[in-house]
């Protein structure tokens, strides 16, 4: 609350800078920055080998020739993305949910769980991939699809929900003994529990790893490309088997990083916003 | 002979090897509010959580209204909707409003309608003046105004017995009158009520009866006004002696 005492000292006065006040710190970092920039550009393109590289890597007739084709497969990884992450969130949810589970009547699911982690955090992502993509397919079972698109996507998947499942059990750790302690005698029986109290919380408390998991697949979708789908990288190689020149490939990477910075800026917004929420709970 | 709402018999509890408990009797009859105090360790807190059954024992028995709450003619639920638990640090669910934190239990555990829930909690929580919060999410509160959330989730139910453990030892001083003062009116209102405290102004104050436990037995049990000012055993001697040394008495 505030304190109103009229014996007291004036506040000190509003702050208010003029314009050139104001602006000389952001002239100042933009003209540094801008001298360190042309300075490296400079550097770097009086160097000899610098045309070989332009050839190689920023040719720009290649990369405006090849722009359609890999942004058609970016799309492709996209989209696989944003299904993938989706089925991860709640299939890693399950598992964690099964592992944390007390009783012995749920010792099969339990087992079951560790042994799902145990394995597919221990197997290579590119690997899974391989025996997933290309493997199964052929084995031709009835009643499953044979596209190497679903099965490359369900190895990541399997892939990804391994360690995902981890981030959700730690989060379900680190919420307080209390809330269960209160939870119990509220009456909650154990899904209750989870479902109220402790999974709300464990996402909370997690929320940055997740979203630093969702970063890391939105690249790592690009493994597809050696089971043959025709996604970003894999059309930009294509192209360079053609070309013998890698600038398709740096379109690729163009757009990978562009897409990433959404998701990056958000991760820190809202790590950000949780920081303060944890000061103002401990006030 | 009337029942006593509450009757802990030879109550025993071990944590691993340690005696924590040692054959501990006690009954509480309605509408008595009876505190327990005692040094750290004493086993105090332990006693109410087996009476709470938020932890197991090892032999003896806890009885409300003469049934033994471990036994199968207590069905779970009805030992939560008639045992009320408030703890130390409030233990609110920080991603749910104080409504919702209120209604829970009714809602999920006794399957009562939403809107009767709503309405028997937003009349609890006129009466502990925090209707106005009844939105808000529990960290935008104080701790006292938290613990009185507390207070009104565990009265929910329309318990017959509340189990305070420690409820204030978490506040700053200046919010402990506030809370005090809501137990005061439960204890006006007949609840009966098992109270482990710290603040020996209020246990003289609100108990019927003080309990002193000391190494998991209770030494002394008397009325407030005869064991605080003429205790008969010497460990409750020295205790009082440390605590009015501590000028907390």
């Amino acid at each position: 609350m505030a304190v109103q005492d009229h014996d007291a000292p004036p506040p000190p006065a509003p702050l208010k800078p003029s314009t050139s006040e104001r602006l000389r710190p952001v002239l100042i970092s933009a003209i540094s920055t801008g001298v360190v920039v042309a300075a490296v550009v400079l550097l770097v393109r009086s160097s000899e080998q610098w045309p070989a590289v332009q050839r190689q890597f920023f040719n720009w007739q290649v990369m405006k020739d090849s722009f359609p084709k890999v942004r058609s497969g970016f799309w492709l990884n996209m989209r696989i993305w944003v299904i993938a992450e989706i089925v991860i969130l709640a299939v890693s949810l399950a598992f964690a949910v099964m592992r944390s589970l007390t009783g012995p009547i749920f010792a099969p699911l339990r087992f079951f769980s560790v042994l799902f982690i145990d394995i597919f955090r221990g197997v290579p992502g590119l690997l899974l991939v391989l025996l997933l993509g290309f493997g199964l397919p052929a084995l031709q079972l009835p009643g499953f699809p044979k596209s190497a698109l679903f099965w490359g996507t369900v190895a990541l998947v399997i892939s990804y929900s391994a360690y995902t499942a981890e981030v959700y059990r730690a989060g379900m750790t680190s919420v307080h003994d209390g809330q269960r302690a209160a939870a119990k005698a509220l009456g909650l029986n154990q899904f209750q529990t989870l479902r109220y109290a402790v999974i709300p919380q464990a996402i909370r408390n997690v929320m940055p790893a997740l979203l630093n998991g969702a970063v890391s697949l939105q690249k790592d979708v690009a493994l597809l490309s050696v089971i043959g789908i025709r996604d970003a990288v894999r059309e930009a190689q294509i192209i360079k088997d053609r070309t013998f020149n890698y600038s398709s490939f740096m379109v690729a990477a163009i757009l990978f990083l562009i897409a990433s910075i959404p998701l990056a800026r958000f991760t820190d917004w809202y790590s950000a916003r949780d920081a303060e929420r944890r000061l103002q709970q401990t006030r | 002979m009337t029942v006593p709402r509450l009757q802990v018999k030879s109550l025993t509890k071990y944590y691993g090897q340690t005696l924590v408990l040692h054959s501990i009797d006690l009954d509480i009859a309605e509408h008595e509010v009876v505190c327990l105090i005692g040094a750290s360790g004493s086993g105090k807190s332990t006693m109410l959580r087996c009476a709470g059954r938020l932890v197991e024992y090892d032999h003896g028995q806890i009885l409300l209204d003469g049934v033994d709450i471990a036994s199968e003619e207590m069905p779970e639920a009805e030992l939560r909707r008639r045992v009320g638990i408030v703890f130390q640090s409030y233990n609110l669910f920080p991603t749910m409003t104080v409504l919702d934190n209120v209604t829970l239990a009714p809602r999920k555990v006794h399957k009562t309608d939403r809107a009767v829930a709503e309405s028997r909690a937003r009349e609890l929580l006129e009466l502990l003046e925090m209707d106005e919060f009844a939105d808000a999410y529990p960290d935008r509160l104080s701790g006292g105004q938290q613990q009185r959330v507390a207070i009104v989730r565990a009265m929910a139910t329309n318990p017959d017995v509340l189990l305070l453990d420690e409820v204030t030892a978490a506040l700053d001083p200046e919010l402990i009158g506030g809370v005090l003062k809501v137990i005061s009116d439960l204890k006006a209102s007949g609840m009966t009520m098992m109270i482990v405290t710290h603040e020996m102004g209020f246990a003289k104050e609100v108990a019927d009866r003080v309990c002193f436990l000391d190494e998991g037995r209770i030494v002394e049990e008397a009325p407030p006004a005869e064991l605080f000012s003429d205790p008969k055993e010497p460990r409750t001697q020295q205790f009082l002696q440390r605590i009015i040394e501590a000028g907390r008495l």
